[in-house]
């Protein structure tokens, strides 16, 4: 039984078919298998949230669920949501409010930014902190991004910043 | 890292999920939400032959009233529990209680039953099952057991689960009108373990407690129901009678030494929290001068 398994699920609205090992995660399927690599991975066990990802609409941690696990799932990644332009407004104000240095944590960011904007659509700076408290960025000492999730917030609500 | 490899079954049913653990034993390992399992298997903590997910078994989902008894099924998950009217409304208290456990992308995923079986010793749910006085339900090949919190918790990632037996529910009785409850931990970012922390469920007649129940957690081995609750109950509280109970608390607490704090800091922030939950659920301020932390 440690031979691959069948999964079929969707990943950005594509119906994906494979085969994997029990032990492979869905970052690492992500990423090795459908070569997307926006997902990253950092820790490897959930303390990171590089790897944050949507499962059935909710933001999970894709290094702590196996690929086997999303069988019959629609899984949305970075590249989904920022193709289909559902976060424009979030990238650009991360560009224009210096919410990035490196890059690597900012998927996550993104992934769990909007997670927060569309449950919440006027957050306070406290309620923005407390939804990415289980993001890490190492370069900007969170201020910007911050910044970058109020102002899209507030152009959302139709308000001035 | 990665988890090392391992076999994988789907369960179909929970008696399927049964004939499973029954052939496999200790080589096997449920997997619910997998936050806890998954970590520790990417560590190499773990590395079980089988693993026996759990997740398509619906009927394990779900809080529901009947009876005058609140029952939850073990795959209920942590975001459900935030949300759902029926714990508001009828353990307000585990309410409170979830807002603590790690982030938003865990709480998605992670269920009560992972949890408690999981018994992890600074975490929020096992506490709050000693203080709520739940009883946990689990089958087996023998049929069903009906374990109470206070003899479930057995210590440090230790329970009275038999390694055939799965965690399917728990139940709870229904918080009473007039009660009131208190939850607060210390950690060091929001969402981390707790340094320390405590889950109290209190009746408060004629500013007396009528009924205090205490359930700290992340003070020893496993969550623990103080039993020098008592001191404060049926008694006008004074400084002196919250300084006595913080004693005695103290007698009780065996707290572990870690990276995070060093058992005399885990005592110290135990007396603290005592103080501004008495002081909190009293409305009565001046019990909590002097306790900072």
């Amino acid at each position: 039984m440690t031979d691959a398994v069948a999964v079929a699920l969707s990943v950005n609205g594509e119906l994906v078919e494979a085969n994997v090992l029990p032990r492979l995660n869905l970052a690492d399927f992500l990423r090795e298998h459908l070569k997307l690599t926006g997902t990253h991975v950092g820790c490897e066990h959930g303390v990171c949230g590089a790897c944050t990802v949507r499962v059935n609409g909710d933001i999970v941690r894709s290094c702590l669920m196996l690929a086997v696990q999303t069988h019959n799932a629609a899984i949305e990644t970075i590249e989904g949501v920022s193709d289909s332009g559902e976060i424009a407004d979030l990238q650009s104000a991360f560009r224009e409010r210096n919410a990035l240095q490196c890059g690597f944590c900012t998927p996550g960011m993104l992934m769990a930014a909007q997670d927060l904007l569309k449950q919440s659509p006027c957050p306070d700076r406290e309620q923005i902190r407390e939804h990415l408290s289980g993001n890490y960025c190492r370069c900007t000492g969170y201020q910007a991004i911050v910044d970058a999730i109020e102002s899209t917030a507030w152009t959302r609500a139709g308000r001035r910043p | 890292m990665k988890a090392s490899a391992f076999a994988y079954a789907r369960a179909t049913s929970v008696a399927n999920a049964l004939e499973l653990l029954t052939a496999y034993g200790e080589r096997a390992k449920v997997l619910s939400g997998g936050q806890s399992l998954v970590p520790a298997m990417n560590l190499r903590l773990v590395a079980p032959d089988l693993i026996v997910d759990i997740g398509e078994l619906t009927e394990l989902r779900g809080a529901a009233v009947k009876r005058g008894v609140l029952t939850i099924g073990a795959l209920t998950r942590h975001a459900d529990l935030l949300k759902s009217p029926e714990i508001a409304a009828h353990a307000p208290l585990l309410k409170d209680a979830v807002a603590h456990i790690a982030h938003p992308a865990i709480r998605n995923r992670g269920t009560i039953g992972g949890s408690l079986a999981h018994a992890d010793p600074a975490s929020e749910l096992p506490a709050c099952m000693l203080t709520l006085g739940a009883t946990i339900i689990a089958r087996g090949p023998g049929g069903e057991r009906r374990i109470a919190a206070n003899e479930f918790f057995a210590g440090i990632y230790e329970t009275a689960l038999t390694p055939q037996e799965l965690l399917v529910a728990v139940e709870l009785p229904l918080t009473p009108k007039n009660s009131t409850h208190f939850f607060h931990e210390f950690a060091r970012r929001h969402g981390d373990y707790a340094i320390v922390g405590l889950a109290a469920q209190a009746s408060i007649k004629d500013e007396r407690f009528a009924d205090l129940r205490l359930g700290f957690f992340a003070v020893g081995d496993r969550p623990l129901l103080a039993k020098s609750a008592s001191k404060l109950v049926d008694v006008a509280v004074t400084s002196a009678v919250l300084s006595e109970a913080a004693s005695a608390l103290d007698d009780e607490l065996d707290p572990l030494e870690d990276q995070q704090a060093t058992p005399a800091m885990r005592r110290h922030l135990a007396k603290v929290l005592l103080a501004r939950c008495v002081s909190l659920l009293l409305a009565r301020p001046d019990l909590c001068a002097g306790a900072s932390a």
